[in-house]
């Protein structure tokens, strides 16, 4: 492991562009740092939280949009139909590719695209439609690829989508949530976050036709209420930068109930249900 | 005494500062929740509202650089913005044009634009009201949103203009200063490093004038960065603090 030669005093300090972060050289430049002219500092490119792993020096900003890595979640909206792939766009720096054979085509895993395939790929997907995706790599060129080879991922329905800062969602061990209110979450770590009617089918005895579907599901009036009002919980949440899990979500809305859910736009009422949030994680804290 | 040293005392006494004081500063990061960054500044009675979208996907096929960022400027004055004359101005307006390229060209070499190939990043700033050096607080206002947006920049960039009069140098001209015929130069550099990226003058100055005029604009330039330095450093302390988990 690396040895401290000196103490790092420069461990989550806050810094702005420009401000010189170490004159250590024996430091690895990261994302959001650059080298001074003469290679003898280490000066900050961005606003925000310094971060060390090891030797590697990055700033971490708190406020910008989303930089892949690869086995992440992601939700993206295709904006264009082009050859063989579709652009997604996933709140990137670039809209995402998403090629016809990294797709689970109708009919079993292991059969191959055809040129019928191509000739069709609108009814996979067409342009506006919602997706949840893995983030399958990066290019040289800074494009990005995704893949949906799993039952998990595919077209979404039966919703809403709420956006957040990307930096709110954490990287967990599954971004499928089932919410004890009876509707699931699905947080993509682009900060774009699906809330839909709670689907109970396993996933094995999924109609493969099916999957590619436009058509919602009827969705009853209690569930359409619970999900605006899980939406409206998630809006209030990232207005004020609070981190967002699942157990976050739920104690909001827990604490929203309070309101009818029209009235959670309101910003008292947002200002409630995140202070009880805090209170909540503050005893949960003291109890542990 | 001439008219004009008698008019710009009286402007003075009204504006309630001294020749080598900046107008009063207000500025507000992040206030818009669509943009990815954006920000609003106030320098006296120039009010401007900046939004900044990107590193996005390129819109127009044409403006893609394989190999960086294409940045892009727009900026617009409101039809309210100056209380003689309301009119509506045309986004193709020359002199707004020529401002939006000066803008453009500044931040060019400044924000890291071969990180983000192929992308495009677009600087919407609006003026909303109008006492004034537009260029200055479109700069000022252009980078509190950039770094806002999270995009990197070797540091930030400010902007200030100075003036002479009558042997008398000037700091940050309001309108009425502009408008008695002061050659006004205006400056904008990196604080940190004391690296110039535009420097700009329409009318003529004796070249014995240049040197005070110039290092006068420089320490108003250095004043700006200090308070948007303040308020960017409060800002992220405060997300930094909402965002941790416990």
């Amino acid at each position: 492991m690396f040895v401290r030669t000196q103490r790092d005093n420069f461990e989550s300090k806050v810094v702005t562009p420009g401000q010189v972060i170490t004159a250590d050289t024996q430091y690895m430049r990261g994302h959001g740092t650059y080298l001074n002219e003469e290679e003898s500092s280490h000066i900050s490119s961005v606003a925000g939280v310094v971060e060390r792993v090891n030797k590697l020096i990055t700033v971490r900003p708190l406020h910008t949009r989303y930089t892949g890595n690869i086995g992440d979640l992601v939700i993206g909206r295709i904006t264009e139909v082009t050859n063989k792939r579709w652009k997604v766009d996933i709140n990137s720096r670039q809209d995402a590719v998403l090629l016809l054979s990294a797709i689970n085509l109708p009919g079993g895993v292991q059969r191959r695209k055809t040129e019928a395939d191509e000739l069709q790929m609108r009814k996979f997907f067409a342009e506006g439609d919602l997706l949840a995706a893995e983030f399958q790599g990066s290019f040289n060129d800074g494009s990005t690829s995704l893949h949906t080879r799993n039952l998990k991922y595919g077209k979404l329905r039966n919703g809403s989508l709420i956006v957040v800062p990307p930096a709110l969602v954490q990287r967990c061990k599954t971004h499928f949530h089932t919410l004890s209110c009876g509707v699931d979450v699905t947080l993509g770590l682009n900060g774009y976050i699906w809330v839909s009617k709670h689907s109970s089918k396993n996933l094995d005895e999924l109609d493969p036709e099916a999957i590619y579907s436009n058509d919602n599901e009827p969705v009853d009036r209690s569930t359409r209420e619970t999900i605006a009002r899980v939406c409206n919980c998630i809006n209030a949440l990232s207005r004020h930068f609070m981190c967002i899990t699942d157990t976050i979500i739920a104690y909001a809305y827990e604490a929203s109930l309070k309101y009818p859910v029209k009235d959670l736009l309101k910003l008292e009422a947002m200002e409630f249900v995140t202070t009880e949030v805090r209170h909540k994680l503050s005893v949960v804290r003291s109890i542990y | 005494m001439c008219i004009i040293t008698v008019l710009l005392i009286l402007i003075s006494l009204m504006d309630g500062r001294r020749a080598n004081e900046l107008r009063k500063i207000k500025c507000k990061p992040s206030v818009l929740s669509q943009a990815d960054g954006s920000a609003y500044i106030e320098q006296g009675n120039t009010k401007c509202l900046a939004a900044v979208y990107g590193p996005r996907e390129t819109r127009q096929k044409a403006q893609l650089i394989h190999n960086k960022a294409n940045i892009n400027v727009e900026i617009s004055l409101a039809p309210f913005s100056m209380p003689q004359e309301r009119k509506k101005r045309s986004k193709s307006d020359r002199r707004l044009l020529e401002i939006a390229s000066a803008v453009k060209q500044t931040f060019e070499p400044i924000i890291m634009t071969n990180l983000f190939a192929r992308s495009q990043i677009d600087i919407y700033l609006q003026i909303l009201q109008f006492d004034g050096g537009t260029i200055q607080i479109c700069i000022n206002a252009a980078t509190l949103a950039l770094i806002d947006a999270g995009i990197p920049m070797q540091e930030y960039v400010c902007a200030c203009s100075a003036g002479c009069h009558e042997n008398h140098t000037l700091l940050d001209l309001n309108n009425a200063e502009e408008m008695a015929d002061t050659p006004e130069l205006t400056v904008a550099l990196l604080p940190m490093s004391g690296k110039l990226t535009l420097l700009q003058m329409d009318s003529r100055l004796h070249v014995d004038k240049l040197e005070p005029v110039m290092n006068l604009a420089a320490l108003g330039c250095k004043e700006i960065y200090q308070t948007l330095d303040e308020t960017v450093r409060e800002y992220v302390k405060d997300l930094f603090q909402k965002s941790s988990p416990y």
